[in-house]
Parts: C-alpha cells; sequence; structure tokens
C-alpha cells in the first residue's frame, strides 16, 4: 500500500515540476535560450503569496492571483530589458549569462527585503486529506490540488497553443522566426507572450510547492529550477507534453528513489537517468529529430 | 628582431608577462606590508579561479562546447590529491613536503582527466544545451556520490562505504579520511601564492601552446564548422576529446590547489555545485570566449569585486554585483549598443583629428 502512497507523492510532485518545465520548455521553443532566472520567479511566487496571505491576512484566493499578476509582470519586465536587446547577439551564451545575473538579481533582492531565514508558508489550501481503501491510504489535501491543477492547466494550454490564434503564432515563431514576421505575426509580442504565460504558470508552480513543502527561503526556487530544467531536457526541450511527461516522471523517480533506495543519493539517480535518456535518445522522450544540413 | 615577431607570440608573452608583473607587484606589497589579510587570503583562490577559468575557456571559447559541469572536475581534482596527501602524511611522515604536493598535483589532474575522458566519451556525442545540460547533471552527480562517501585506511587495507562511516568497521576512526559530508579534515596547507602562481603559467603555457599548434587548430575548425572539419579528414570525436579532458585535467589542478588551501574539504552546492561552474562560465563569457588572457582578467576582477563592495556597500554588494554583470552583458554584447559605441568612437576621434574625419568623407 505504500507504493500507492509514494506513486501519489511522487505524481503531486512531479505536477510542480511538470508546470515550472512548461515555462522552460516554452522559452526554449520560441526564444532558443535557456532561462535561468526562472527557478527564482517561482520564489517570487512563493514569496508574494507569502506578504499577502501571511503578512497582510488576506484571503489565499488573492494571494494567489496576485502572485500571479506580479510574477506576469516580472516575467515582461525581465524579457523586455535583459532578454530582448540580446536576441540578435552574435553568442547564444551571451543571454545565458544575463539570466543568470538576473537569477542573482531577483536571489538578493528576496535576500534584502525578507532575509536569510526560512519563513513558513501557510498552505493556500484548505482540503482535509482523503482517505482510501479503509484509511490505507492518505492523500493529503495540497496533493489532490496540485495534481488537478496541473492536469487542468496542462488542458488549458494545450487547446490555447492547438485551437487559437495567439497560439498557432507561438508555435510559427518558435518553428521560424523570419517566416512568422513575414506572415504578420508581431515576433516580439509573441516572444513577450510567452514569457508572461511562463512566469504566471512558474507563480502558481511557487505556491503550490510551498503548500506542500512550506519552508521559504530566497533560494527555494533554484534546485526545483534546476530540476524542471531536467524534466524539460527530460521530454524533448520545446514540447509542451514533453515538459508534462517529463515533470511527472521525474517526480516519481525522485521519490521512489527517496523511498527504496536512498534519500541522499536521490538527486544523483534523478540525474544519471536523466543522462541515460539522453544517450539513448539524444533530443529527450518528445523531441524532435532535426536532420543536419550542410 | 622584434619587428620578425609574430602576433601569437607577442600576445603570449603579454599574456605570461601580466601574470609575472601581477605576482612581482604582490610580493612588493606583501613585503612592504601594504596588503590587508582579506586580500592575502584571496591570493590562492584569485589563482583558483584564474586557473578555472582559462581551463573552461578550452572547452567552451576553443572547442565551441558549453560545459556546465566543470566544478565537478574541479572536485574530483580536490578530493583524490586530498586523500592522496593525507594517506602520504599518514604512512610516509618523510616525505618531503614539496614532493608530496608535486605528486597530489599529478593524482589530481591524472583523475580529473581521466574522468574528463570517461565522460566525454558518450557526452560529446550530445550538442549544444543538451551537452551543457548533461555535464551539469554530472557534475551534481559527482558532487552528491563524494557527499555520501566514506573512504578510509588502515592496515587491513581500504574501507569504502556509500551508507555511513560505521559501516566502515573500523577501530580507529583517526583513519577515516573521506567522512560523507564531513569531508577530508586536515589536508596538508601546502598552496601558497607562489605555487598559485606557477601553476596558473604552467596552465597558460599549456593551454596557449595547443591554441597555436596544429591540433588547437583543429580544434578550431570543429567549433567553426565540425561538418566542413569532418569532410577534410580532421577526426573530430578524438580532438574533441582531447580538448575536453585537458580542461578536465586543468580544472583538477586548480581543485588541488583549493584544497590544499584549506583545513577542511568539504563538497558543499556552494564550492563544488552547479552554481560554481556557472561562476567559472561567467568569467569565461565575461572575458571574451577563446580569449585566455581575457577570461583570466575577467576571474580576477569579478572575484575582486564583491570583495572590494564590501567595504562600501556591504549589504547591497551582491546586489550591485548581478546588476554590474547584467549591464555589462548588455554593453558588451547587445548588438544596438555595440553600434552605439562604434558611432560614440568614431564621433570621439572625428572631434580629436577632424582633419582625418574629413579624408574620410572624401
Amino acid at each position: 500500500m505504500s507504493f500507492i502512497t509514494y506513486l501519489i507523492n511522487g505524481i503531486s510532485l512531479g505536477s510542480v515540476y511538470a508546470l515550472i518545465a512548461l515555462g522552460y520548455t516554452m522559452v526554449y521553443g520560441i526564444a532558443k535560450m535557456l532561462n535561468f532566472a526562472h527557478g527564482d520567479v517561482i520564489m517570487v511566487g512563493g514569496f508574494t503569496c507569502y506578504t499577502v496571505c501571511s503578512t497582510m491576512g488576506m484571503h489565499p484566493v488573492v494571494g494567489v492571483l496576485l502572485s500571479v499578476v506580479v510574477c506576469t509582470l516580472l516575467g515582461i519586465v525581465i524579457e523586455r530589458v535583459a532578454y530582448k536587446p540580446l536576441r540578435m547577439a552574435s553568442s547564444p551564451l551571451a543571454v545565458l549569462i544575463t539570466a543568470i545575473g538576473v537569477s542573482y538579481l531577483l536571489q538578493n533582492l528576496a535576500l534584502l527585503i525578507f532575509g536569510a531565514n526560512a519563513k513558513s508558508f501557510t498552505s493556500v489550501v484548505n482540503m482535509k486529506s482523503l482517505k482510501l481503501a479503509d484509511g490505507q491510504i492518505t492523500v493529503s489535501g495540497v496533493t489532490i490540488v496540485t495534481i488537478v491543477t496541473c492536469i487542468v492547466i496542462m488542458a488549458a494550454l494545450m487547446f490555447f497553443i492547438n485551437k487559437t490564434k495567439l497560439g498557432q503564432a507561438m508555435l510559427a515563431v518558435s518553428e521560424d522566426k523570419g517566416a512568422a514576421q513575414l506572415m504578420g505575426i508581431n515576433v516580439n509580442a509573441t516572444i513577450c507572450l510567452t514569457f508572461a504565460i511562463g512566469s504566471a504558470l512558474a507563480a502558481i508552480a511557487g505556491v503550490l510547492l510551498c503548500s506542500a513543502y512550506p519552508s521559504l527561503t530566497p533560494y527555494t526556487g533554484s534546485m526545483p529550477g534546476i530540476k524542471a530544467f531536467v524534466a524539460a531536457v527530460f521530454g524533448g526541450i520545446g514540447s509542451v507534453p514533453g515538459a508534462f511527461i517529463g515533470g511527472i516522471l521525474l517526480g516519481v523517480i525522485q521519490i521512489f528513489s527517496q523511498a527504496y533506495i536512498s534519500s541522499q543519493m536521490a538527486d544523483a539517480i534523478v540525474f544519471a537517468v536523466l543522462i541515460v535518456v539522453l544517450l539513448v535518445k539524444p533530443t529527450g522522450l518528445l523531441g524532435k529529430n532535426i536532420q543536419e544540413k550542410v | 628582431m622584434k619587428k620578425t615577431m609574430s602576433k601569437t607570440l607577442r600576445s603570449n608573452i603579454i599574456t605570461i608577462g601580466l601574470v609575472v608583473a601581477v605576482f612581482v607587484i604582490v610580493q612588493i606589497l606583501i613585503g612592504t606590508g601594504n596588503i590587508s589579510s582579506l586580500m592575502k587570503g584571496l591570493l590562492v583562490p584569485l589563482c583558483v579561479y584564474a586557473i578555472l577559468a582559462v581551463s573552461l575557456n578550452l572547452t567552451v571559447g576553443i572547442l565551441g562546447e558549453l560545459s556546465l559541469g566543470h566544478a565537478g572536475f574541479m572536485c574530483i581534482g580536490a578530493f583524490s590529491s586530498a586523500f592522496f596527501s593525507k594517506c602520504m602524511k599518514m604512512f610516509l611522515p618523510g616525505m618531503p613536503a614539496g614532493l608530496r604536493f608535486f605528486l597530489a598535483i599529478l593524482v589530481g589532474a591524472a583523475f580529473a582527466g581521466l574522468l574528463g575522458i570517461l565522460i566525454g566519451i558518450p557526452v560529446l556525442r550530445l550538442k549544444g544545451d543538451y551537452l551543457a545540460i548533461v555535464t551539469l547533471a554530472f557534475g551534481e552527480i559527482i558532487k552528491n556520490i563524494i557527499n555520501i562517501l566514506y573512504l578510509g585506511v588502515d592496515e587491513a587495507g581500504v574501507h569504502f562505504s556509500l551508507k555511513s562511516s560505521m559501516d566502515l568497521h573500523m577501530e580507529d576512526s583517526d583513519k577515516i579520511i573521506i567522512n560523507g559530508a564531513m569531508g577530508i579534515t586536515g589536508t596538508p596547507g601546502d598552496s601558497n601564492f607562489t605555487i598559485g602562481i606557477v601553476l596558473l603559467l604552467i596552465t597558460l603555457i599549456i593551454v596557449l601552446n595547443l591554441i597555436h599548434s596544429r591540433d588547437g587548430r583543429a580544434i578550431m575548425s570543429i567549433r567553426d564548422n565540425t561538418i566542413a572539419a569532418e569532410s577534410v579528414g580532421i577526426p573530430v570525436t578524438r580532438y574533441k576529446l582531447m580538448a575536453f579532458s585537458i580542461s578536465a585535467a586543468l580544472a583538477g589542478v586548480a581543485g588541488v590547489l583549493y584544497a590544499h588551501n584549506l583545513s577542511t574539504l568539504t563538497a558543499t552546492p556552494k564550492n563544488f555545485g552547479y552554481n560554481m561552474s556557472i561562476m567559472i562560465l561567467v568569467f569565461v563569457v565575461l572575458g571574451g570566449m577563446g580569449n585566455i588572457r581575457g577570461s583570466m582578467i575577467a576571474a580576477v576582477v569579478l572575484t575582486l569585486l564583491p570583495e572590494l563592495l564590501r567595504g562600501v556597500v556591504s549589504d547591497y554588494r551582491m546586489l550591485i554585483y548581478a546588476i554590474i554583470l547584467i549591464v555589462m552583458m548588455l554593453f558588451n554584447w547587445a548588438p544596438k549598443c555595440i553600434e552605439w559605441r562604434e558611432k560614440t568612437v568614431a564621433m570621439i576621434r572625428g572631434k580629436l583629428s577632424p582633419k582625418s574625419a574629413a579624408k574620410e568623407g572624401e
């Protein structure tokens, strides 16, 4: 029975990874850059919700909404100020280093405002835990909400990308920027929109992550950020369903290796699985294999 | 004589001369007592970071592959050499410190280089960002394993465990050398600034010679166009592996220097995690990819910057550091900034010598 509990916990953690990985993968697909500051946007989301709910004492729903708004704006500002001027730079590494700079900036701002001590985050979910199979399996409210949220967001995102004009524009820009511009798509606005959506998802992921693991520091976002990045690569970076599958798998692998092998080695196992997957399938599980042309 | 001196030779002499000049100046400052103890403590780390930046530049700038696991190789170099030094100190106490440290450097470089080859064989098949994430993963795995590794040596031989120090089944707990997350304590402090500078010079000579050799040109041709390089018969995998493992071995040397500068060596996310790898990458990109001298200077400036800011604005120093990093990147790389810079330079030149500007206009 403990196996099913672990599985559910794994899926729950994986859902959070999936939400973060969606942001990574969409930004990578469209701007071809690794957004190292994405993990810190999660942290900003967590701190916004903490300030609104715990310090100002407002309703959790207000907290979640406000953190989504703050992170969306933050994502747009970061893109406009730090990334857009470097989009045409001669080396793709320039924007990567700038992203690292933004990551340091956000961490140190949070450090100055909130201090280095861990804040205990009050869960935004007030749901009773669910007992299944005559009380042998207990599923907490946060776990259920996390999994449901992730599925709903994933479905909405798939609908948005495949059925709306803006979503199609995003696909077009990720395929070929120049051709998309010729077809009358506003490339800058589309890239901005991608960052906005990615950051909004990061805010939700941040709130859910802090509800499940209620300790909030300026560095909260960095390890989940790296793990989610691994999840995005795992599923094939640039692919939206890939990020979802990669995230869930990563969460399950992590919880299982913590439970059955060694809690200290869990991170090493997660990374080792990634390496094996990439060596067998160099573009990830659902990644497109692009033929090299001379 | 000077006229026949080639451009590369002159550039190399400037680079090496710069290091020697810095060394002489610092020695004079130490001799006259004009250097604070904080700065004195930073001298060896500065050499470590400069060696790391130069070695990573070989992978990123010359080979053109993004590696985010450089701290992992440094970690291996540090731990293998510290293990070696402590064993020697325990079982051969009569060995002179100089010889011991020399052998420790060889051990650290050999282990890191070997690991570079082992990791390189599968990893270098991947391209671009995938290569970056796999090297990052390897770096994290190395750090993680070192953190749970327990290793001890006594009369019965080597004891080894991945669980706890109790599982080593050793009677004398003093002979546990690597104690899991507590790391290695009591490494002999063999590093000093002079040795650091000598190692930096050796690193520079190795890397600069490699770049300007036939092999170096082959490696750069792979960076510029892999398919073209392959089509003229350059063994791509062999050269990639060569550059990658040399870079790893030099990072191992930096690790040796780092380990013998500390009495307690532990693998924390801060010193051997991906943050460190990223830090080294920042040195390389900011100093100029493929520019050895630049990456060295960037390493020194970016290491000193937070320390210098400590005196002025202690609370905001890392914030200012981050802002300076972003602004410098925008200033150096943004196409619009480059255009603006060129225009400004042209305007200043035009004002200084209006005649030459008029001639250009004709």
